[in-house]
């Protein structure tokens, strides 16, 4: 059952663990510590979702998005190639690699992608266009055809997820045989039996991912906003609200990482009151104009692309985040005892404030605009 | 002419707790109460009672008491005493069937089939005592993008909002024209919403000039009938309001009697003293969509494109699409009035009859601009009978940025809602001219009951917020996940776009 849903909630509600583990150096490792890290906070979940995402795992297909599918049946399975064929120039199709696990049952088939958009489609040929094409080939396979399921569509990393505790969902996965440089990881303790394999974290579209520990009491207003802009939230999780918003925010509207943080915690009027100037301007520029995307209710998210790896929680801070750093090893963590059960050398870890996002990012990456959040990722931010 | 009409109320007077003190005699200004000196007698003229209670609250020992007048007219189920009593009314004077306040028949209220959500176990409540809870809105076009400059680390806005007006609370006072109420009472009004950093409307009765030093927490209104429109009225006000319609009178312009045109309101409208004020129905500049556009530019243009300009309609069938119409045509605030909306006179058979109930007609406007991707473009603010703290969560929560407020502060002031606000005469120095009677109502201590009002209310909202999880009032404007209909038709449900309770 991929959409096979016995209880429709609004929307899903949840406990959770959260751990993210990157290499600011680009040094991969294998999924190997997260099953270690992220068992260790078990008391977190109850074995109805755990799932991970993973950067840099497939260097040799870097330039093709990958769209990882799940499907109920063959039919579904069908009927998404058909779609997938008629827009997209397919590289390499294959299943992916499980492995039995104790704890996991019943899994979907579960099939890769490695393609890119038909160049006789009738798009202008730039990024945005074709990120926005694929925006919406997802939108369409996760909403349209019945028994598919798209739960990665991002360049050189993918998701892996699925119903069961997250480290059995991990050995499922067979994740100590890819080696990426960052990793997030998702426990699920969700309170209604509506255990499904797509409903579980980390929710991804392109190449971002957010995992999320909370409920977000804001969801109604979020999801309406956003439908707006034409993301239609199928899947009644928090998460996908936050993913989609990232997206707009940051790819399309073109804010900063630091700005968008701004727009899902917001400081506080009174804060913002108290600002200079220029500073003050903007802050409520971005609540007058954003302010239907603020995330309300207690959350700590965990949100990553390619270069990122970002942490922030609810501005009155009520679910729990830790950050920590040893070199050029970044945590961020639901706990801090699995952050040392991986590192035994690590000391730096400190508590980031209610709404003040962490931001650690990739030596390597692009310079400019991102350069300050570097720097800012490297200390305390 | 003999007048068929049976009195509405009777008044009781114990005896022996009356002390003579003749407080009833002069509070009515119906003149119902008269002492006789040497029988040493209260007597009652019961025809003339309009059961507005001040005789009974202002009695110091509570010797009077007001109540319907039992005598019933033959039971029928179609000739109430209230159809019988129109008629005779109109076979006396031939007259178009007068009344005041907002429509008092029993249209559906869908607020009392409206219940909130509250926030349990897996989600926090937040206690407004102990934590921020944030009421600030901004009313005004917002972009449906930001953009923003200036080097990394010191970012810096580079788009320009348009005009915004901020409120530290999502209420503001509804249009009530200097005229239909008194000068007190607009008084009351400015002081109370500069006290609670939000607005008040001076309806279409124009602006007296000393309400000037108010203009910052002043929506001035321009009505068909242009009463009191002119270079000043605009520039002094903090933002605009082009009312097309009313939900006590959709259809026609404003009424104001004659005899409420004292020397200062005849000098405040610019109009002769004495002459009844009546708007005509439609702007004769307003006859399309594209001409109310001209209007709201002109407007834009004579204030210097720095005050947002709102758009008033009444609550109608198609109320969505022309809201959709008003803001493509540049209207940076769309004021909803619904069917149960107020008035200071107005036709009985079109306010009782004409329009629709706010609650269908603002979740129908607010889809529907979701729908075209254009509600980022104006906010919208309804009115129309909101009579409690509750009634403005829900309003937020279905998609409103805030609520106009009009009967529950002039109740806040004294009104018992007689709804005999076009005699001219209002025993509490509300909707009266007279001197007499206006001076009733202290600016001081109504100013106190207004913000005392206001401030019951905002500590509600935080409340009922802080139950839901949440603490700032944007996650709730439009977050119809929190609503739940009880005993609502599938129909109804789909309008209001809620789910049924237990869903």
């Amino acid at each position: 059952m991929l959409r096979g849903v016995r209880f429709r909630d609004d929307k899903d509600f949840s406990g959770c663990s959260i751990f993210g583990m990157m290499n600011a150096g680009g040094v991969k490792f294998t999924g190997e510590p997260m099953l270690t890290a992220i068992a260790n906070m078990k008391e977190r979940s109850n074995g109805l979702g755990g799932g991970f995402a993973a950067y840099g795992i497939y260097p040799q297909y870097a330039d093709l998005y990958c769209f990882q599918m799940m499907y109920s049946d063959e039919a579904g399975k069908q009927d998404a190639e058909e779609f997938l064929k008629a827009n997209f120039t397919i590289e390499q199709a294959e299943l992916i690699p499980t492995s039995t696990c104790e704890g996991v049952e019943d899994p979907p088939l579960l099939w890769r992608y490695f393609l890119h958009p038909r160049e006789n489609l009738d798009l202008a040929c730039e990024l945005e266009d074709l990120d926005d094409f694929v925006v919406q080939s997802v939108m369409h396979i996760n909403a349209k055809i019945d028994g598919a399921f798209a739960f990665s569509s991002g360049k050189n990393m993918g998701v892996f997820k699925g119903v069961g505790f997250p480290e059995d969902i991990g050995r499922f996965f067979r994740l100590d045989e890819y080696e990426g440089y960052i990793w997030v990881a998702h426990g699920r303790f969700p309170t209604n039996t509506q255990a499904w394999w797509g409903g579980a974290h980390p929710f991804n579209i392109l190449d971002w991912s957010v995992v999320h520990n909370g409920e977000i009491s804001s969801y109604g207003i979020n999801q309406r906003y956003l439908e707006m802009y034409g993301y239609i939230c199928t899947l009644f999780t928090d998460t996908e609200v936050i993913a989609y918003a990232v997206d707009l925010l940051v790819r399309r509207h073109g804010l900063s990482i630091a700005d968008m943080a701004k727009v899902l915690a917001a400081p506080l009027w009174t804060n913002i009151d108290r600002m200079p100037r220029k500073e003050k301007e903007l802050h409520t520029a971005l609540r007058q104009t954003y302010g239907s995307l603020l995330l309300n209710g207690p959350f700590s998210i965990i949100v990553s692309n390619l270069s990122q790896m970002i942490g922030l929680t609810d501005r009155i801070r009520l679910r729990p985040l830790v950050a920590g750093r040893n070199g050029d090893w970044m945590y961020l963590s639901s706990e801090e005892a699995p952050m040392h059960l991986v590192d035994d050398i690590l000391k730096d870890t400190w508590i980031p404030s209610g709404g003040e996002p962490i931001i650690f990012q990739l030596k390597a990456a692009s310079p400019g605009k991102e350069k300050e959040q570097a720097l800012s990722g490297a200390g305390r931010a | 002419m003999k007048s068929y009409i049976i009195p509405d109320f009777l008044v009781e007077r114990d005896d022996s707790r009356c002390i003579r003190c003749e407080v009833c005699v002069r509070q009515c200004g119906f003149d119902t109460h008269r002492y006789d000196e040497e029988e040493d007698e209260v007597y009652v003229d019961e025809d003339k009672c309009v059961g507005c209670l001040r005789c009974v609250t202002l009695c110091p020992t509570n010797a009077l008491i007001v109540r319907e007048n039992p005598t019933q007219v033959p039971s029928n189920a179609n000739w109430t005493r209230e159809v019988l009593h129109n008629i005779y009314k109109q076979a006396e004077t031939g007259g178009v069937l007068l009344t005041g306040m907002g429509c008092d028949k029993e249209y559906r209220n869908y607020w009392d089939r409206i219940t909130l959500d509250a926030s349990q176990v897996t989600n926090p409540s937040i206690d407004p005592l102990r934590e921020p809870m944030e009421l600030r809105t901004y009313l005004g076009a917002k972009p449906d993008a930001l953009e923003i400059g200036g080097k990394a680390g010191k970012p810096s806005l580079e788009t320009r909002l348009a005009p915004q007006l901020r409120m530290e609370i999502p209420m503001l006072f509804s249009a009530l024209s200097y005229g239909a109420i008194s000068y007190n009472t607009c008084e009351c009004l400015a002081r109370a919403a500069v006290e609670m950093g939000t607005f008040y409307n001076t309806g279409e009765g124009g602006l007296h000039r000393d309400f000037y030093k108010y203009g910052d927490h002043t929506i001035c209104q321009v009505a068909s009938g242009r009463f009191g429109v002119h270079a000043d009225y605009l520039e002094v006000a903090a933002a605009l309001e082009i009312k097309i319609g009313q939900g006590a009178k959709p259809g026609i312009g404003g009424h104001l009697p004659g005899e409420k045109v004292s020397a200062e309101i005849s000098r405040t409208r610019m109009i002769p003293e004495g002459t009844d004020a009546l708007s005509p129905a439609p702007h004769h500049d307003i006859y399309s969509i594209e001409d109310l556009a001209q209007l709201i530019y002109a407007l834009k243009e004579a204030t210097n494109w720095e005050k947002p300009v709102s758009v008033k309609i009444a609550a109608v069938h198609n109320s969505a699409a022309i809201a959709s119409g008003m803001v493509r045509a540049g209207a940076d605030i769309i004021a909803l009035d619904g069917i149960r909306g107020g008035t200071g006179a107005a036709p009985t058979m079109i306010r009782d009859n004409v329009g629709i109930p706010i609650e269908l007609a603002l979740a129908a406007v607010d889809t529907r601009l979701r729908e075209e991707g254009i509600r980022n473009r104006a906010s919208v603010v309804i009115a129309g009978g909101i009579r409690s703290s509750a009634d403005v969560i829900k309003a937020i929560a279905l998609g409103a940025d805030a609520v106009y407020i009009g009967t529950a502060a002039l109740v806040a002031l004294g009104c018992h809602v007689c709804q005999k606000c076009y005699t001219g005469t209002c025993n509490w120095g509300i909707a009266t001219q007279d001197p007499y009677l206006t001076k009733r109502l202290n600016p001081d201590v109504g100013t106190r009951r207004l913000v005392n009002l206001l401030t019951g209310w905002s500590h509600e909202i935080m409340e009922i917020l802080g139950g839901m999880g949440i603490n700032a009032v944007e996650s709730l404007r439009g977050n119809r996940l929190r609503l739940r209909g009880v005993g609502l038709t599938q129909e109804e449900l789909d309008i209001l776009g809620i789910k049924h309770a237990g869903a």
